[in-house]
């Protein structure tokens, strides 16, 4: 039974304690690869709120990890983002995934990740020094999302 | 709900309607500037937590939740 643990987080987390667990659980794997991003500290940027809409974002996640184990021979699967306010330095996103064979666990959170980063329910905006500024998604997101699309 | 920035468009990020609502009914229950984005094709719109194929189409009745989405910045 493949092992799936996603998660929004409405406070400040530190990885180590979900990466631990995470990885004692899938006992017999070939490896696992983590992927933490945090907000990066920008001298103009106070800081980010993040903000969800609870019927389609944590479903909308839950959905991409079926995805991923569709599309990867996956043992598990750890996907947890934060909401609300942030700081930079701040983990923001941690995904993990374990598998069997390399290959898969690293192409698995690549694919995870350029979906978070451009398709995920998530709205974001930034204060700043003459308030706040809503975020447009990059157009390198789009290209990232783009690789995956065959 | 309004999310995003659409949630500055109508000054909070809720609003409380009278229904029925459909989708002319909605339009002109909001605020102009408001009204008017959500004609963008770009701003999606859900019924109860399901996205709506052609929001031209709503029917909200009492007690409904219509939520209002901007295009996402990601996470």
């Amino acid at each position: 039974m493949p092992m799936c643990d996603i998660r929004l987080l409405p406070e400040m987390f530190l990885p180590g304690t979900l990466i631990g667990p995470f990885t004692q659980a899938n006992k017999g794997m070939g490896g696992v690869c983590t992927f933490v991003g945090e907000v990066r500290p920008d001298s103009e940027v106070e800081a980010l709120e993040l903000s969800h809409y609870e019927p389609l974002t944590l479903p909308g996640m839950h959905a991409l990890a079926d995805r991923a184990f569709d599309r990867f021979t996956l043992m598990g699967l750890l996907m947890v983002h934060r909401v609300g306010m942030m700081r930079p330095g701040e983990p923001i996103v941690c995904v993990s995934a374990a598998a069997l064979h390399r290959r898969d666990a690293i192409d698995a959170v690549d694919f995870c990740m350029d979906h978070l980063k451009s398709a995920a329910w998530f709205w974001k905006r930034e204060k700043r020094a003459d308030g706040w500024h809503w975020i447009e998604p990059r157009e390198g997101d789009h290209r990232d999302l783009a690789r995956w699309q065959n | 709900m309004l999310l995003g920035k659409l949630a500055d468009l109508g000054g909070a990020p809720t609003l409380t309607l009278t229904a029925p609502l459909d989708w002319a009914g909605l339009r002109a229950a909001l605020p102009p500037a408001l009204a008017e984005a959500v004609d963008d094709p770009r701003n999606r719109v859900a019924l109860n937590g399901a996205l709506l194929a052609d929001k031209a189409a709503l029917q909200a009745a009492d007690g409904d939740e219509i939520a209002l989405l901007p295009p996402v910045s990601g996470g």
